[in-house]
This record gives C-alpha cells, sequence and structure tokens, in this order.
C-alpha cells in the first residue's frame, strides 16, 4: 500500500478554491449579502452629498471602491468564519499540502468575490451617478481585477488573524484601511481616468503602482502566511 | 549594564536635551526665510528619525521572532512599536505646528504627511491587536507578522520627498545646512535618542514581565471575560 504523498501548490489551490467556491455557491449567502451591501452604500453616497449630479459625475471612481472596500471587509472576515466552524482550518492544516496553498486559495477566492461585486455595481454607478465609461471594458477590467487583487491579498492575511481574536469586527477595518491607503488611491484615480478618459496618459501608471502593490503583499501574504495558522 | 542604562541615561538624555536646545533656540542663527519658526526643527526632525528608528527595530524584532521565537524578541517588539508610535505622534504633531506658519495649514495631503498618517494609524492597529489577543504565542506571532507587513510603510515615507516633489522639502544633508545649525540638531538627536533606549528598556522590562506572568500563570492577568475574572479573583 502507497501512502498519498504531498500534492503540489498549484493542484491544492486548485482544489481548495474548488471547495470555497463550491461552498460559496452552494449558499450564496455571502455575495447577495455583499451585493445589497454595497448597492445600499452606492445609494448612500448620492444621498449624503445631494443632488448634485456633477459632483457625483467627478467622484464615481472613488465611491465605487469606498463601496467595494466596506463590502470586502465583510467578504474578508466572512471567508474565515466557515473555516471557524466544526474547526475546518484545523483540517485543513493537517491534510498532507502546502499552508500557502490555503493563502493562495482564499486570497484567489476573494479576488474572485470581489470582482464579481465590482461587475455588478459598475453597471448600477453608471445608472445612478450618470457616468460613461469612456475608456472601454478592458482598462476597466483592469482596474477592477488589480484593484480587488490589492484588497485580497493583506485582507486575507489580516482575516486569518483577526478571525480568531477578540473584537474581531473592529480589528480586521482597523489593521487593513491604513494598508490599503496606496491600493485605494491607486484604484479610485486609475477608475476616474477610465470613466472620464485619460488625455495626460497616466494610467499606466497607476497600473504600475496596483502591480508594485500587488508583488509586495502577495509575496509577503505567501510567505508569511504559514506562520499565521500555526497552531 | 542595565542598572547603569536606569539610572545613569535619564540624566544624560536630559542634559543633551538641553544642551541642544539651548543651542538651536539661543545660539543657531534664525533660518533666512522662516525666521525663528524654524527652530521647532531641533525637535521635529530628531523625533521623526528616533519614531524610524524604533519601528526599523519593531521590523527586526518581528522578523527575528518568526525565525527565533523567545519572549524577550516579543517584549523588545512590543516596545519599540510602542515607543516608535510615541516619538512618531510628537513628531507630526510639531511638524504640524510648524506647518501652520510656514504652508499656513496644519495639514495637508501632501505625500510625506500622508505616509506618515498611514504610518501611524498601522502602528495604533499594531497595539490594538495586541490587546486583543489573548493567546501569548498566536499574539506574538501574529503582531509579528502585522509588524513586518507594516514596516513596508518604512521606505516609503523615507523616500517620499524624493518621488513625489511636494510641499514637505527634500531631506537636507549637512553640506546644505549652517554648521552652526547641524551641531545642535545633532545633540537633540543623540538626546532623543537616549530618551527612546530609556523609554524602551522600562517598557521592555514591563512587557517581559507582563508576558512571563501571563505563561506561568494563565489566569494572573484579568481579561474582559467576566468568568476568567471571577477566577482570578477580581471584581
Amino acid at each position: 500500500m502507497t501512502r498519498p504523498g504531498p500534492i503540489g501548490l498549484l493542484r491544492a489551490t486548485g482544489v481548495l478554491l474548488g471547495k470555497d467556491l463550491l461552498i460559496e455557491w452552494r449558499t450564496r449567502a455571502r455575495l447577495n449579502a455583499l451585493i445589497f451591501f454595497a448597492l445600499a452604500t452606492l445609494l448612500l453616497f448620492s444621498f449624503a452629498l445631494g443632488p448634485d449630479t456633477k459632483l457625483l459625475e467627478r467622484n464615481a471612481g472613488g465611491y465605487l471602491w469606498l463601496a467595494i472596500l466596506f463590502a470586502s471587509t465583510l467578504a474578508l472576515g466572512e471567508s474565515f468564519r466557515v473555516e471557524q466552524e466544526n474547526a475546518c482550518l484545523d483540517g485543513l492544516r493537517l491534510a498532507p499540502a502546502d499552508a500557502r496553498a490555503i493563502f493562495l486559495s482564499k486570497a484567489l477566492g476573494n479576488t474572485l468575490l470581489l470582482v464579481v461585486l465590482g461587475g455588478v455595481l459598475i453597471p448600477a454607478m453608471v445608472a445612478l451617478y450618470g457616468v460613461k465609461v469612456v475608456l472601454g471594458a478592458g482598462p476597466l477590467l483592469g482596474t477592477l481585477v488589480l484593484g480587488c487583487m490589492a484588497l485580497a491579498a493583506p485582507g486575507t492575511v489580516y482575516a486569518a488573524i483577526s478571525s480568531n481574536a477578540r473584537a474581531r469586527d473592529v480589528l480586521l477595518p482597523l489593521l487593513l484601511f491604513p494598508l490599503i491607503v496606496p491600493a485605494l488611491l491607486a484604484s479610485a484615480k486609475a477608475m476616474m481616468l477610465v470613466l472620464q478618459g485619460d488625455p495626460m496618459n497616466q494610467l499606466n501608471s497607476w497600473f504600475g503602482l496596483l502591480t508594485g502593490f500587488n508583488l509586495i503583499y502577495w509575496g509577503l501574504g505567501f510567505a508569511l502566511f504559514p506562520r499565521v495558522i500555526e497552531d | 549594564m542595565g542598572k547603569f542604562f536606569r539610572i545613569a541615561l535619564p540624566p544624560i538624555a536630559l542634559g543633551l536635551l538641553v544642551w541642544g536646545h539651548y543651542n538651536g533656540l539661543a545660539v543657531a542663527p534664525p533660518d533666512r526665510e522662516m525666521g525663528d519658526v524654524q527652530r521647532i526643527m531641533y525637535a521635529h526632525v530628531p523625533a521623526v528619525w528616533i519614531a524610524m528608528v524604533a519601528l526599523t527595530l519593531n521590523f527586526i524584532c518581528s522578523v527575528t521572532y518568526l525565525f527565533k521565537p523567545s519572549w524577550k524578541t516579543d517584549a523588545l517588539a512590543e516596545a519599540s512599536a510602542e515607543v516608535g508610535l510615541l516619538f512618531g505622534a510628537v513628531g507630526v504633531l510639531l511638524g504640524a505646528i510648524w506647518g501652520r506658519p510656514t504652508w499656513g495649514v496644519y495639514w495637508t495631503w501632501d505625500p510625506r504627511l500622508t505616509t506618515a498618517a498611514i504610518l501611524l494609524v498601522a502602528y495604533m492597529g499594531y497595539m490594538a491587536l495586541r490587546r486583543f489577543v489573548e493567546d501569548a504565542e498566536k499574539r506574538a506571532v501574529w503582531s509579528a507578522v502585522v509588524g513586518i507587513i507594516a514596516a513596508v510603510d518604512l521606505p516609503i515615507i523615507w523616500f517620499s520627498v524624493k518621488w513625489w516633489r511636494s510641499l514637505h522639502q527634500v531631506q537636507s544633508s549637512p553640506k546644505t545646512v549652517d554648521p552652526a545649525m547641524v551641531f545642535p540638531l545633532r545633540i537633540s538627536a543623540f538626546a532623543f535618542l537616549a530618551f527612546m533606549i530609556v523609554f524602551l528598556i522600562y517598557r521592555y522590562r514591563i512587557a517581559l514581565h507582563e508576558r512571563q506572568a501571563e505563561v506561568a500563570l494563565p489566569d494572573a492577568l484579568p481579561t474582559d471575560d467576566p468568568a476568567s475574572r471571577r477566577s482570578a479573583g477580581v471584581a
């Protein structure tokens, strides 16, 4: 009888991601709640600022990313709550798979969830704030994916930490929000350029900043995550 | 050695501070453009330097802890984060006081100021994490991870004035500054460094004792949980 050996990082990531997506698909509670939460946030911005359509149109990119950021704290916290029930995380740790695969699968799952959320929010934003997507679908999708990746990587590490701490609902935004400022700034600026046109050709420098941010925090998360979940 | 530092260093620090500030406030010439307002530099700049030193120490302790866990490293990490946060807050506050007469505003979203604000909030999060996790070992590992992630901001702050030319001036070098100004600045920096070491020693000892009490007697320190408060005899 041969003992099952450890499986490769990529395969383990794929299996774990498949598991998370299946849980998500079977309940669909998290995504639905997130979408309504983020839509409500978008609506609240227009109420808080009054019916000044010019102001809303000018700042639409920033409001969209704030709505995604607020929703992401719920999504990230929830992604580890699943593992807390019945001590599932212990089971994952005991499995003959690399702990870094847990980080990759969770971070990719969170990215995917946020991209889907953004995909629902963008049409709502276009309708609510009366904006046009000047640069088209490609740069729009690029901004969305890079921005969501930048939220997901440090967010996944911090969600794993705060899910076990006291006052976890306070702790996650407290840790994440200061860290995310450069990514939020770059995503919001890039989104505004996508919506309003880019005569000075600045979009690529914001993409560069987001890519650098992603490289740093995906790398740090990948290296440090096994220590976060060890017992 | 430890006793020498605890007893001899505070008066040395105070003496250096008085010497540096006397030279800065009374001997050094006023700045050509800002006049006497510029003299706040002798406290503002050393405070920020020392904050960076303390937080770099926190980063070093965090990395060390992950490779070689020890309560001493963890206690030093806690002490350095708190002392760094203190000096950073003093530096930002003095900068705001300097900014009002110089730039006309207390605060502006200049890259240096923005990254400094991010730094302060990030380490406040670090301190909060330390309060919110009861298990001493988990707390040490997690705060090491958060300390490493937060330290990414340190080089960004340092280079922000070079990367984005904005309101905040680029770092001066002794070559570009009047020697009469460099001297008190250096003395003040050593004074702040001495104060940092004093604060670190005291805070480190407190942290280490707390940790030893926690690990030896898990119920020794009261928590917010009412049940454990009763068992620890705390009303």
